[in-house]
């Protein structure tokens, strides 16, 4: 299935410090700097499905209050999109990376 | 031992620590953001920078400037830690977290300048993607230089939302409408109120409104029965105006605030107490004037009672002079008078707005049974209706949050605690005040099982 077409937008040049990432595997262009939500939202239209019912989620507040936007770095360790900055190489998961039980 | 800490490196914190580096302090500032400036001033990252006058006009852009101008002007005595998150206040010990490691900070005097997040209530469809916060599409397009979307609809009850939408609309983005729930009536009511208050801000208010409209945007007052729909993502609002017609726009984001609600949550753990403020309908901590809540305990900003970035500002150095004087330093009693002075009439004027822009605390007596009303735990509206109703069911929040995990989850109830007694208070047919707030608790955001504790002079 094609994704469906992000809808956050860049309107700023930032291409000084671009940064390659990967998002559930694809490798995406992102800017250094940029906030882990910011190059996620501009990639695809969702940052996790909720725990609860499954529903897709894209964060809410964008400044750190409403812990929404927690997502996976493939080392495991959680971190909040829309306060952790970008960093060439990154490895961000919209889900939890498979545990050693479910390897 | 540190003299003075303070959270928060926004409008209140940044002007209390310029009045201490030129009083001979070397206060530090603990800030979680990565630049100075809290929401209201943030600092955009340097690529940004240039195009700040675009993104907020040229007025604000020279206060934002003039604020940052001061704070640099006085960097050599401060200790800014940016990326730190006070989590705990304890013991005389305020515990403070930076990738993972844990400080602990002790001072003589604190200063919580906290700062707000937008207060929101719960509609149909508000947890779809594409739906932000009012506030955050603001800071979104500051911090981070983009935009919630291409359509967008700023909706709610805050002068905030035609600020938001004329900045959306410099940057290139195509605002649908703006849906005020509040009418105009009351608006035009507290009109005298607000021109006696502070004229200026008023008119600056009133050219944002004339400017979009100029601009072809379609503004609507009075909106009600607002809800967000959409499969994956919010595509459509509906909502009905004020001559009774139903509405339905195409969108493909939506910014979502009804005024501001204080951070109180380190003052709570201090054990300050709050009262509920009957215009602002939420519980604020009780301080003195300048600021003082007890002893070596000070607040200040929008964290301490809403009043918006100026007065925040002005606060800030209040309480600032506030510390010096308990500590037996002379004060310039000319210009502290004349900053409460100040600070007294925009506090009237921000009074004054929470009437005009009330927030529609009445929608929840008849909100639909599957709105979502706790995004973190997904807890609705009925769910929280249905234990109300049920034989010895909760009367107060905490109780209503153990019985049905509203308020339970990682937001600690911020953007679900004032809506949740609201509804309580309408199905018990109770004064709101009644209902209780919920009990702050430490971590008041979350932080990492695997951090470990390092002595504060650890670098």
């Amino acid at each position: 299935m094609m994704p469906a077409k992000p809808r956050l937008v860049r309107v700023l040049d930032r291409t000084a410090a671009s940064a390659t990432i990967t998002i559930d595997g694809d490798v995406v262009q992102a800017f250094a700097g940029e906030s882990v939500l910011v190059a996620v939202l501009a990639h695809t239209t969702r940052l996790r499905t909720h725990e609860v019912d499954g529903a897709p989620r894209a964060g809410f507040c964008l400044m750190g209050a409403c812990q929404d936007c927690w997502v996976w770095l493939a080392d495991g360790h959680r971190i909040r999109a829309c306060t952790t900055r970008v960093v060439d190489g990154m490895a961000v998961l919209t889900g939890p990376p498979a545990g050693p039980a479910d390897a | 031992m540190h003299s003075t800490v303070i959270v928060g490196a926004g409008p209140a914190g940044m002007a209390a620590a310029v009045v201490l580096a030129r009083a001979g302090e070397h206060p530090i500032i603990v800030d979680e953001a990565e630049q100075p400036g809290g929401q209201v001033w943030r600092k955009p990252a340097a690529p940004l920078q240039p195009a700040l006058a675009r993104i907020l006009g040229r007025a604000a852009a020279a206060e934002h400037e003039q604020a940052h101008a001061e704070f640099a002007s006085i960097a050599a005595s401060v200790d800014h830690r940016p990326r730190h998150l006070a989590w705990n206040l304890q013991g005389g010990e305020l515990f403070v977290i930076e990738h993972r490691r844990i400080r602990p900070l002790r001072y003589g005097a604190l200063l919580l300048a906290t700062g707000a997040t937008d207060r929101l209530l719960p509609v149909p469809g508000w947890t779809l993607p594409g739906v932000f916060s009012l506030g955050g599409a603001q800071t979104l397009l500051k911090d981070q230089g983009a935009l919630i979307g291409r359509r967008v609809v700023f909706a709610g009850a805050s002068p905030l939302l035609y600020l938001a939408a004329l900045q959306y609309k410099a940057m290139g983005a195509t605002v649908v409408a703006v849906l005020d729930t509040t009418a105009l009536p009351e608006k035009l009511r507290a009109t005298p109120a607000l021109a006696a208050a502070a004229p200026r801000v008023l008119a600056r208010g009133l050219s944002y409104m004339a400017r979009l409209r100029a601009g072809g945007v379609a503004i609507f007052h009075g909106v009600t029965a607002l809800g967000i729909e959409g499969q994956d993502y919010a595509e459509r609002v509906r909502f009905r105006c004020s001559r009774g017609a139903e509405h339905d726009l195409a969108v493909d984001a939506v910014a979502l605030g009804f005024g501001l609600r204080a951070e109180t949550q380190l003052l709570d753990l201090a054990g300050v107490p709050l009262a509920f403020d009957v215009d602002f309908r939420q519980w604020l901590p009780i301080v003195d004037g300048d600021g003082r809540a007890a002893p070596g305990l000070y607040a200040a900003g929008d964290g301490c009672t809403i009043g918006g970035a100026a007065a925040a500002a002005i606060s800030g150095r209040l309480a600032a002079y506030a510390i010096l004087a308990d500590r037996g330093v002379a004060v310039p009693a000319t210009e502290v008078a004349m900053l409460r002075a100040r600070l007294a009439r925009l506090r009237a004027f921000q009074r004054a707005l929470s009437r005009a822009f009330a927030w529609p605390a009445h929608w929840l007596a008849d909100a639909r049974d599957d709105t979502v009303l706790c995004r973190c735990e997904n807890v609705t509206v009925g769910v929280v209706r249905a234990a109300v109703a049920a034989p010895l069911g909760p009367r107060e929040v905490n109780r209503a949050k153990a019985l049905t995990r509203c308020g339970m989850g990682r937001c600690q109830a911020r953007f679900c605690g004032l809506a949740t007694a609201e509804l309580m208070a309408h199905a018990l047919a109770a004064p709101v005040a009644t209902m209780g707030r919920h009990r702050s608790q430490a971590p008041v955001k979350p932080i990492p099982l695997d951090a470990t504790l390092v002595d504060e002079d650890t670098p």
